[in-house]
């Protein structure tokens, strides 16, 4: 195979690739690292490349494959990790100055699980810090391009993991979604990106951000790769108590079954007023694609979504208020050199190891969470998540899926949106409807506009009815030829 | 003890002092709260860790189930309500011993409720009664690491931080302000400390911190209504001491007004070497906490039937025993109480005495003489030469007059200063036997001639009066007639 097919490949084409002995893991690895080395320099994807263990790994795989073994779901994959997940050894900034130089000494759940799987993991992809924005320009260590448009943001939080699958740095990667993370940058670069229902993959080793919302997944080229992704990472894990132990996979296998029959629901509430004409056009053709294959489609009410944004930012930062905690320059990370008083040591590191989105996010979950406030803010907005759960169960009575934008506008240009968080806020409009109600959703591309930025188009499915959203995806996919 | 200033009796009789009790219990389960690491007290500095007790980003806490199973036995054992769910909530503090920036406790859902305890007290006229104390929550939480403010070279200008102790688990269990004296506080300690020594969650060693008690004190003008506003006297980390600082707290604040002033509301620091509490920085103490309900835990369920199957666990306590080998085995209150003391001593109590011919015997030996003897040579209860069951020999012994009192007190001293345990003694120096029976007739003669109605009492059926006559004759033995020929003798000698 030539150097530059190699980096050009699905899960399921790298791996039947190097069971066939036409390349091996090794060179895989190696020419996708030949590749970051070249492209990503204008991208910024990766802030650290795990070469030895990547090729440690792979040695392992070529010897399986030599020997003639039965190879792993994911054998000889290269896969890109978001920065916010442990990987035993490698640097894990979460984006942010405050983590600089930490290694945690253990792998995340998502990780070893990969690896068992046969993955070899490259390094760790750039993000927002703590996973907290929509443009991956609050990351500290520079802002991470979107390979379809160079000019503009790749999405965020997990900018840096949609951005290296779309310029072929990885075959897969992990991301996380806590209000949209992994959706909105996945519609941006013209890749998929899988929101597992809350529970379905362990956030084990997922430097928190906000506990009840935050979600392990995988971007991919294609959905088959992500329903082989999502095989590997799902179930339940001993080490985190809110992971499900209801039975996990068959996902691939669920693609070969039609979508004939199935009734998919366009909720009226995500085609309103902001949204882009191109991005509606694009969306409803989904729509025409989905009832030529024998879809039913359905309006569908979800009443209580004008109240997802605030819900979201109250309770997302007053759990982000209290997980950054941690961070005082005790034991890992930054610390201040200046401090004269143990206060002076928090405040100080603090001050310095934290831009200024995640001081302004802290600000605000403390605020929630204050004594004569908590009931008016966090209490309320878990009220409200109660009821806007509530809309989705009753939507999915009707209805086998929900079919809606991914977010209002194509990607924008890089420092447009940056001097107005509100406006930033807003990029998170038809994703965190999902995130608070707990159930899963992806993003699938579904053209481009005229301006060739990619379009994504949302599926959002029952709580751990992965295998129907994934269907439908597959669907959509299809119709796009 | 030092006082705060010279308060007349008449002046401190106005006052109502009001208490409660906060009290930290660690729970002896084999690994922490939240995490698989060894839970053991001591070991090499930061070495019983691991990612979740050292709060990495993004390690996870999982609920350890000994730790549910030992909170709720402890909650029963104070006759708790248990709640069926419970949630953990997040206290949110900075400290560098608090590795995560919060502490993973319980809070507006605590696992029980609404328990009790006795207490012995005294009511006004001074007439000893039981007093209840009530209970008003016991919740679960973990533990933090330790700073180590000296100790180093560099302590001057250093704080060193040991995780060893980070999550371990512990039960909060909180008082109601029902208590009015420090001998109450004493005793309402001593009392809970040693019901949960009964049930075996934990080992309460104040020394080792794993016992702690905070103070709530307050006081008011006699026959008011309200209580007054209170202070939170922390770190009384051992028995000796709970009753001096709650006693110097007391007095301190009536001294703040009388003199006019107004007692603040703070939490203050016993520090006993200096018989005296002291104000902490109000700075530090302005904590809001911020209390959230723990979004990494999903609530805990405790429901019937685990509660039944925990309940199986359940010892006796030590009231109920106390009351118990009072009615079995003819104790005074006194000796049960020491004999109830800790669980595993009156388990063994209970074995050694059911053997014995009389178990009130045993108690008495054990209570005196054995007692007195370790107290002499300054030695535990594990340190006893005289084991139990040598106990039972010495008691059987005495019993049927094998041995006077006389000769008992010699051989436990051979046994004390030898170092040997009782039956060794026994055989070894076994006092001389009388087996000659002309001499034992002879004695037995004298006997029956001194006492010529009893001699009419058995001749007229009353036979268990031989039993006197053995007694008779092996005190004037000595104890030394051979007990087996003497019974044969005596019943020969009076139905001739």
């Amino acid at each position: 195979m030539t150097v530059e097919s190699l980096t050009n490949l699905t899960i399921e084409e790298a791996r039947s690739a190097v069971a066939a002995g036409r390349t091996t893991a090794t060179a895989l690895a190696v020419a996708h690292y030949d590749r970051i080395e070249v492209e990503d320099k204008a991208i910024n994807s990766y802030l650290a490349l795990s070469r030895e263990r990547a090729l440690v790994q792979a040695e392992k795989i070529d010897a399986m494959a030599q020997r003639g073994e039965e190879l792993p779901p994911l054998a000889g994959v290269p896969v890109g990790i978001k920065d916010v997940l442990a990987m035993r050894g490698a640097p894990a900034t979460a984006g942010s100055l405050i983590l600089k130089g930490y290694r945690p000494p253990y792998d995340a759940t998502t990780v070893d699980r990969l690896e068992a799987a046969g993955a070899v993991l490259l390094g760790k992809l750039n993000c927002d810090e703590f996973a907290m924005g929509s443009s991956n320009e609050n990351s500290a260590y520079g802002p991470v391009r979107n390979p379809r448009a160079m000019d503009r943001v790749p999405g965020g939080s997990s900018g840096g993991s949609a951005a290296a699958v779309s310029a072929d740095l990885c075959v897969a990667s992990l991301g996380t979604d806590t209000g949209g993370s992994i959706r909105q940058p996945a519609a941006f670069c013209g890749v998929v990106g899988v929101l597992p229902t809350y529970g379905r993959v362990s956030r084990y080793g997922l430097i928190a951000f906000a506990s009840s919302l935050d979600r392990v997944g995988p971007f991919t080229k294609n959905v088959k790769d992500a329903a082989t992704m999502l095989e590997v990472l799902a179930g339940k894990d001993a080490m985190d108590a809110t992971s499900s132990d209801r039975p996990a996979g068959g996902y691939v296998d669920a693609l070969e079954k039609p979508v004939e029959g199935l009734r998919i629901g366009v909720p009226e509430e995500y085609f309103g007023e902001g949204l882009d004409p191109e991005i509606r056009a694009a969306v409803e053709k989904a729509l025409d694609g989905l009832k030529a294959a024998g879809c039913t489609i359905k309006k569908v009410s979800l009443p209580h979504t004008k109240y997802a944004v605030p819900t979201y930012y109250v309770i997302a930062t007053a759990e982000a208020s209290s997980n950054l905690s941690r961070f005082d320059g005790v034991r890992f990370g930054l610390r201040t050199a200046e401090a004269k008083s143990l206060s002076d040591l928090f405040r100080k590191t603090r001050d310095a190891g934290f831009g200024p989105e995640v001081k302004r996010r802290i600000l605000l979950g403390t605020y929630a969470l204050s004594a004569g406030y908590y009931d008016a803010y966090y209490k309320k907005a878990q009220q409200v998540r109660t009821l806007l759960t509530r809309d989705f169960l009753a939507a999915f009575n009707e209805v086998d899926a929900i079919v809606a934008p991914v977010t209002p506008t194509p990607a924008f240009k890089l420092g447009e949106k940056t001097d107005d968080p509100i406006k930033m806020y807003l990029e998170d409009i038809y994703s965190v409807a999902a995130s608070l109600a707990g159930i899963c959703g992806m993003s699938v591309p579904c053209g481009e506009t005229s301006a060739a930025l990619p379009i994504g188009v949302q599926v959002l499915g029952r709580h751990f009815d992965e295998a129907t959203m994934l269907r439908v995806a597959k669907a959509i996919e299809a119709a796009q030829g | 003890m030092s006082t705060a200033t010279a308060l007349s009796p008449e002046i401190l009789a106005k006052y109502q002092p009001v208490i409660g009790l906060e009290v930290h219990v660690q729970l002896l389960t084999e690994t922490k709260a939240f995490c698989g690491c060894v839970n053991r007290y001591g070991g090499e500095p930061n070495t019983h860790v691991c990612p979740t007790c050292l709060g990495l980003p993004g390690a996870l806490p999982v609920l350890n189930r000994q730790a549910v199973e030992y909170a709720v036995l402890a909650a029963k054992s104070i006759n708790c309500e248990i709640r069926e769910t419970s949630v953990f909530a997040r206290k949110n503090y900075f400290y560098p011993d608090s590795p995560k920036g919060y502490q993973i406790s319980q809070f507006d859902k605590p696992v029980a409720e609404n328990g009790w305890i006795e207490v012995p007290a005294f009511d006004e006229s001074g007439a000893p009664i039981t007093k209840r104390i009530g209970i008003t929550r016991l919740h679960m939480e973990e533990d933090a690491g330790k700073s180590i403010h000296d100790g180093f070279a560099d302590s001057i200008n250093r704080t060193y931080i040991d995780l060893n102790r980070c999550g371990t688990p512990l039960v909060e269990i909180v008082s109601e302000p029902d208590l009015r004296t420090p001998d109450e506080v004493f005793e309402y300690l001593t009392r809970l400390k040693e019901i949960l020594l009964y049930t075996g969650v934990s080992d309460c060693n104040m020394e080792e911190g794993s016992l702690r008690c905070d103070a709530n004190v307050s006081v008011m003008l006699k026959g008011a209504k309200e209580f007054g506003t209170k202070a939170e006297v922390k770190n009384v980390n051992s028995f000796r001491f709970i009753r001096s600082a709650v006693q110097y707290e007391i007095e301190r604040q009536i001294g703040v007004i009388e003199e006019g002033g107004r007692v603040v509301q703070e939490s203050r620091l016993w520090n006993s070497g200096e018989g005296r509490t002291y104000s902490m920085r109000s700075k530090e103490q302005a904590h809001d906490y911020r209390y959230f309900p723990e979004p990494d835990l999903p609530p805990l369920v405790v429901g019937a039937e685990w509660q039944a199957e925990i309940f199986k666990a359940l010892p006796e306590l030590p009231e109920a025993r106390r009351a118990r080998m009072i009615e079995e085995f003819g104790l005074n209150e006194q000796d049960a109480a020491t004999i109830t003391a800790t669980r595993d001593f009156a388990d063994r109590f209970e074995v050694a005495a059911k053997k014995a011919k009389s178990p009130k015997r045993v108690a008495s030996i054990l209570l005196s003489e054995i007692t007195m003897r370790l107290r002499a040579a300054e030695l535990s209860d594990e340190q006893s030469p005289v084991s139990l069951d040598g106990i039972v020999l010495a008691a059987d012994l005495m019993e049927d007059g094998t041995i006077s009192s006389k000769q008992l007190k010699q051989l436990l001293d051979s046994s004390f200063a030898e170092n040997k345990d009782f039956p060794e003694i026994y055989e070894r120096d076994k006092p001389q036997q009388i087996s000659d029976a002309g001499a034992i007739e002879q004695m037995i003669d004298e006997v029956i001639a001194a006492n010529p109605k009893q001699v009419e009492q058995y001749r007229g059926g009353k036979k268990t009066v031989a039993a006197f006559f053995v007694g008779q004759v092996m005190r004037l033995s000595k104890g030394q007639a051979n007990p087996a020929m003497l019974n044969e003798l005596v019943t020969k000698k009076l139905d001739s």
